[in-house]
């Protein structure tokens, strides 16, 4: 189990986290939904190590053990779609390559450069990174905006077949539904709603 | 279409060149009519008489050992100048205590004028060393302030991801720094080539080794040979606008090995 526990981190005097705390489950594709700016993405940074909070802790996870998917595709305009791969996978498991741009949907462009992709391919490789990338935990931050829904149900399966658990944030329906947990949220600062 | 697109093209390179070719004939021929005696060959030259005079040096087979003695200190100012002002805006972004010690040291060697620098470093070294170790100097600061600032422009968000996502520190470098510091590394190229000619030059004009462009300018100075002077000054334009190319070039190729 990940466990948070009253985690709570403020921008200046913006609280965003308040003593809150949340178990994970160990398995399946956990969906964090809630409006805009409640506090989701600080939590997930919060899990992954890129944020330090001022009070509280994350155990059952450590942030070199999980794979990050950030808000913004953040792909490097120098390197092309296979390259962005390859960059994360280790020598001996170069081969996978192919299968991640086959699960994107990108194998024709394999040796294009993120700036001849539109939104969605673009979010689909760096979706894919970071799946290729590893991880006991998976955090995807928005990892369907632009994606279309028959995409997403492609993706979704994969998602469960990864053998880690995923918390991802997304405001789809489509994504909700087809998600093994929802977890309602509001804020900021962020707090659990009741129900699924 | 296609030819008169051509034509244009033709027309648009050649002209600037040609209009101050005509220029400097028009100057030359104005000053042959104003000034008696050898004023036209010591003031402005025409340019045909620079010409003649170029392929008169060519033929020396001395002119190309000064000529490539030259390019070879040159160059290896500038290369020690690259090499040691990367090094240091690198160390001045890692650092701010090595910011501290650096940038007032290089402010400093920035607005010293390049002959007192010349005088003292004659001083310190042999003659022969002095245009290198100058044209290092004036090349230094120039790189340091533009990786300087390419190191501090690079994108936050990249980095991140490189920590994120567990890249070494070579990795972190050859994927995100290096792309990024790119135009500023050629900004700094284009800019840092210029001074390092017109500084070096300048050294050897002032101690005169053995062989250099700047001591046969010297030379050429006293003995009043106007067109000579003109002939190895077109030499260091020459080879400064090849060295040019050929840094940007291997800048650019190295870029593409990189990211291929």
């Amino acid at each position: 189990m990940i466990q948070i526990s009253n985690l709570t981190l403020a921008y200046g005097d913006k609280l965003v986290l308040d003593r809150f705390s949340l178990t994970l489950p160990d398995t399946g594709v956990t969906v964090l939904s809630g409006p805009s700016g409640c506090g989701k993405t600080t939590l997930m940074r919060c899990i992954a190590g890129l944020e330090r909070p001022q009070n509280g802790t994350v155990s059952g996870i450590a942030p070199s053990e999980t794979a990050f998917l950030f808000q913004e595709d953040r792909l490097f305009p120098w390197r092309t779609v296979e390259q962005h791969l390859t960059d994360v996978l280790p020598k001996s498991r170069r081969g996978e390559a192919d299968r991640w741009l086959a699960l994107a949907g990108l194998e024709a462009e394999k040796t294009a450069l993120p700036a001849a992709l539109s939104g969605g391919m673009k979010r689909r490789l760096a979706l894919v990174r970071a799946l290729a990338l590893g991880g006991k935990l998976y955090l995807l931050d928005e990892p369907f905006t632009g994606v279309d829904g028959d995409r997403i149900k492609a993706l979704m399966a994969a998602l469960k077949e990864l053998g880690a658990p995923v918390v991802l944030s997304s405001h789809e329906g489509l994504v909700r539904s087809l998600a093994d947990q929802v977890i309602n949220l509001d804020g900021p600062p962020l707090r659990r709603l009741p129900g699924p | 279409m296609a030819r008169s697109n051509s034509l244009k093209t033709y027309v648009s390179i050649l002209l600037p060149p040609a209009f101050w070719l005509g220029a400097w004939q028009l100057g030359a021929f104005l000053v042959e009519l104003h000034v008696e005696g050898r004023g036209n060959e010591l003031l402005l030259p025409y340019p045909a008489t620079v010409l003649s005079a170029l392929v008169r040096l060519a033929q020396d087979p001395a002119f190309w050992g000064t000529a490539l003695t030259s390019l070879l200190r040159i160059a290896a100012g500038m290369a020690a100048g690259v090499a040691l002002g990367s090094a240091l805006a690198a160390l001045t972004c890692a650092s701010s205590w090595c910011e501290r010690l650096f940038a007032p040291v290089i402010r400093i060697v920035r607005a010293t004028p390049v002959a007192s620098f010349i005088l003292l470093v004659l001083l310190w070294t042999g003659r022969n060393q002095v245009p290198a170790v100058i044209s290092g100097l004036m090349v230094l600061p120039v790189v340091w302030e533009n990786l300087t600032q390419g190191i501090r422009s690079t994108d936050r968000q990249l980095l991140e991801l490189s920590r994120a996502y567990r890249f070494s520190r070579g990795k972190t470098v050859r994927l995100v720094y290096l792309p990024s510091l790119k135009p500023y590394l050629l900004s700094a190229v284009t800019t840092a080539m210029g001074l390092a000619w017109k500084s070096g030059v300048a050294a050897e004009v002032l101690c005169l080794p053995r062989p250099g462009i700047g001591t046969e300018i010297n030379h050429a100075k006293q003995a009043f040979e106007t067109a000579d002077l003109f002939a190895w000054t077109a030499v260091v334009i020459c080879l400064s606008l090849l060295m040019e190319r050929f840094l940007t070039r291997l800048i650019q190729r190295r870029r593409e090995g990189a990211a291929a």
